[in-house]
């Protein structure tokens, strides 16, 4: 019943044709074996097994509960700091155990980089608000530097244009969507390998939802993206790779037009077509 | 049979038959509501009314005008000692002391009388009277302020001498006039005596700092001040400044951002709410118990005040810290996690900053508390008389509450009703003051998001 290793063979499907050409390497970036999560007694996720590939954008999709979210964070583990919150199985970064002691917390996030589903621009100026992140991990090695950093991370982010005269203004003074994509600037500002993305447009209106999505798939020459999302025309638009979550079991997941077009279960195809969700 | 219409107006017309009854509801709630609100108002009005006009003019005292004369005659002393070459500065403190003595054993008291006799050649025959008109330490100040400037000496010098306080009762009408003469605090001589000289420019209300900068006294009751009391609780402050908001900034962020929730911290949790609500005076109990009995630190020291007062606002400090982090949107925290901030950096770089006006406005309550508080420091001796200006938080001292405490306590009712009020504006107006840093810090260090 669980498909979640499905054959990435089925990725050569992909009309969208979204950096096509970056999908042919097959390189696993994250792979999570028998994943199981807690919540005090609560299961939350009840063993789940994905790949997850070097510089392909893969979407969770799935009703409200399904596990999607949790499972995000547990990539970065996120979920340390919710109490109660407990992890079996392995998730392996690199070929690293992510859940091993040995592997610093700290070090993680930096490779694995978040967006949230509500921006969160810390109350500093736009500038502090990239450099931050930088300065943390002694990226800088000087001012310059920094401000070189500061500028194409905005750049990258599609903002630089839009806030380049006003860097000392309070980040929290820009628009919903421009906080958006400060947050993913300030997230690809420390150059992580992977960007977590947890509905990220949910509290955006169309328009900005639009230039995210854009961003996003500018981002995937880089980055390898996960993205939950509640909008299937979302994760039509933007991924190469659908995963469909039910109950905190992974169902499905396939190419994206594989997915919204043939689903091989009958809860996948009951929940884009509309029955539940 | 009712037709769909009929229904409808039928439905209007309940409602509108409960809306009044409703607009009456509302009305009447308004109405309790701005009577509560007027009536808390008129008792503050009460209370400051009462508290000013009884403490204002005790600011003004009875006080005497008068031209002194440092008479050689009767200040037979010698010249101040100065060092001599090759003399160890104790023996010269040694020499000092002995003509400070000397100076002591001036009859200073006849220096006061000649200069009212100076005025009122007559009275040359009514020493003893004269004498008593004025306070008793003003012959000891007359002695510093020689010991100061031994140039004085025979200079004339126009100087302000507070009267005795009887004397300021009486002028001031704080004593019935009209009563037989075994009720009076004077005696007859010495009222009509100093209706004279109120009549002259001798003797006059002057503002007077002796309030404010003196020690207490109880020998000289018109010289007593809020001076030493105020230093001590200045000194309290201190401590608990220093001690108390670093200890509890430092157990309600670890607490709220760092402790795991099990029981334990379930119970810490549950304990410091307690503590918050314990009557102050167990703390004085604990204090005397603890800092006294096995610590044995001194008594009436306001450094134990201090503590005692730290132990106090902890748990109030600890709350209002818990609560300004708790405000902090966690998304805040989330994003600095995200990043990859450790735990220590997401909670000084991010989440301490933003709660800081919440710190702060948290501290000052729980400090201002503790400049207000009375009974746990009877327990530890700060309700001695005290005749002194601390030096430090080691001498003993009172403390401003306490102060009140004593003077509406003192027997010479007539008086110290006035000082007692003067006192609290005194305390009144530090804790407003406080406040009103709170509310500027509050207002300086908020950040908008």
């Amino acid at each position: 019943m669980n498909m979640a290793n499905s054959q990435p063979g089925s990725m050569m499907t992909n009309t969208l044709g979204k950096a096509a050409s970056q999908q042919m390497s097959r390189e696993v970036t994250v792979s999570a074996q028998d994943v199981k999560v807690y919540y005090g007694d609560t299961q939350a996720i009840k063993g789940i097994n994905l790949d997850i590939y070097r510089n392909e954008v893969i979407a969770f999709i799935g009703p409200s509960g399904c596990g999607k979210s949790t499972f995000l964070r547990v990539l970065n583990r996120m979920n340390d700091t919710i109490d109660g919150c407990r992890v079996e199985g392995k998730v392996t970064l690199d070929g690293e155990d992510i859940y091993d002691k040995s592997l610093d917390v700290v070090l993680l996030r930096a490779r694995v980089g978040m967006v949230f589903q509500k921006p969160n621009p810390f109350p500093k100026s736009i500038f502090e608000n990239i450099a931050y992140g930088p300065r943390l991990h002694g990226l800088a090695s000087s001012k310059t530097d920094l401000e070189g950093i500061v500028e194409s991370s905005l750049k990258r982010a599609g903002l630089w244009n839009e806030v380049k005269d006003r860097l000392d203004q309070p980040g929290t003074g820009l628009s919903g969507g421009q906080q958006q994509r400060l947050c993913i600037a300030r997230t690809i500002a420390v150059s992580p390998e992977m960007i977590l993305m947890d509905e990220p447009c949910s509290a955006l209106d169309p328009i900005a939802t639009a230039k995210v999505e854009e961003l996003i798939s500018e981002l995937s020459r880089e980055y390898t993206i996960a993205i939950v999302t509640h909008s299937m025309q979302q994760a039509a638009r933007v991924s190469h790779r659908t995963a469909y979550f039910h109950l905190g079991d992974l169902i499905e997941v396939n190419a994206t037009d594989k997915v919204f077009t043939q689903p091989e279960h009958e809860l996948t195809e009951a929940y884009i077509t509309g029955r539940f969700g | 049979m009712t037709t769909p219409n009929s229904k409808n107006a039928e439905r209007l017309a309940r409602v509108a038959a409960s809306l009044k009854k409703r607009h009456a509801a509302e009305k009447r709630f308004r109405f309790f509501g701005v009577l509560a609100s007027l009536l808390a108002l008129s008792f503050v009005a009460i209370f400051f009314v009462s508290i000013l006009s009884r403490g204002l003019p005790a600011f003004w005292q009875a006080t005497f005008n008068l031209d002194v004369y440092f008479d050689p005659a009767i200040i037979e002393v010698e010249p101040r000692p100065v060092p001599n070459p090759g003399e160890s500065p104790a023996d010269f403190q040694q020499r000092d002391y002995a003509w400070q003595s000397q100076v002591g054993m001036v009859n200073w008291n006849r220096i006061l009388e000649n200069s009212l006799i100076a005025l009122r050649p007559d009275l040359e025959d009514e020493r003893r009277t004269l004498r008593s008109l004025f306070t008793s330490g003003e012959r000891f100040a007359l002695r510093d302020r020689f010991i100061e400037n031994p140039d004085l000496l025979g200079q004339t010098v126009r100087l302000k001498l507070l009267a005795d306080a009887n004397v300021d009762v009486w002028i001031r009408g704080n004593i019935d006039r009209d009563l037989p003469d075994a009720q009076q605090q004077l005696s007859p001589r010495v009222r009509e005596l100093a209706d004279a000289f109120f009549a002259t420019d001798a003797l006059q209300m002057n503002f007077s700092t002796a309030l404010l900068v003196n020690p207490d006294s109880r020998s000289s009751p018109a010289s007593a001040g809020l001076g030493g009391a105020f230093m001590g609780s200045v000194y309290m402050i201190l401590v608990v400044l220093f001690l108390s908001v670093p200890l509890a900034v430092a157990a309600a962020i670890y607490l709220e951002e760092f402790a795991p929730r099990n029981a334990i911290t379930d119970l810490i949790e549950v304990n410091i709410n307690n503590l918050a609500a314990v009557p102050s005076i167990v703390f004085g109990l604990l204090g005397a118990a603890v800092f006294i009995n096995y610590l044995k630190m001194p008594l009436s020291a306001p450094l134990v005040g201090g503590l005692v007062l730290s132990l106090m606002t902890l748990p109030t400090v600890i709350i209002a810290t818990r609560a300004a982090l708790k405000a902090v949107p966690p998304s805040i925290r989330q994003a600095a996690l995200g990043l990859g901030a450790s735990k220590v950096q997401t909670v000084f770089h991010h989440v301490l900053p933003l709660a800081i006006p919440g710190v702060l406005t948290g501290a000052i309550i729980g400090v201002a508390q503790a400049l207000g508080e009375t009974a746990p420091l009877l327990l530890i001796g700060m309700s001695a008389f005290v005749s002194t200006i601390p030096g430090g938080p080691l001498e003993q001292s009172a403390a401003l509450p306490v102060q009140i405490y004593l003077w509406q306590g003192n027997e010479l009712r007539n008086f110290f009703e006035g000082r007692t009020a003067a006192a609290i504006i005194v305390l009144l107006a530090l804790m407003l003051s406080m406040n009103a840093l709170a509310i500027w810090l509050r207002k300086r260090f908020e950040t908008r998001w």
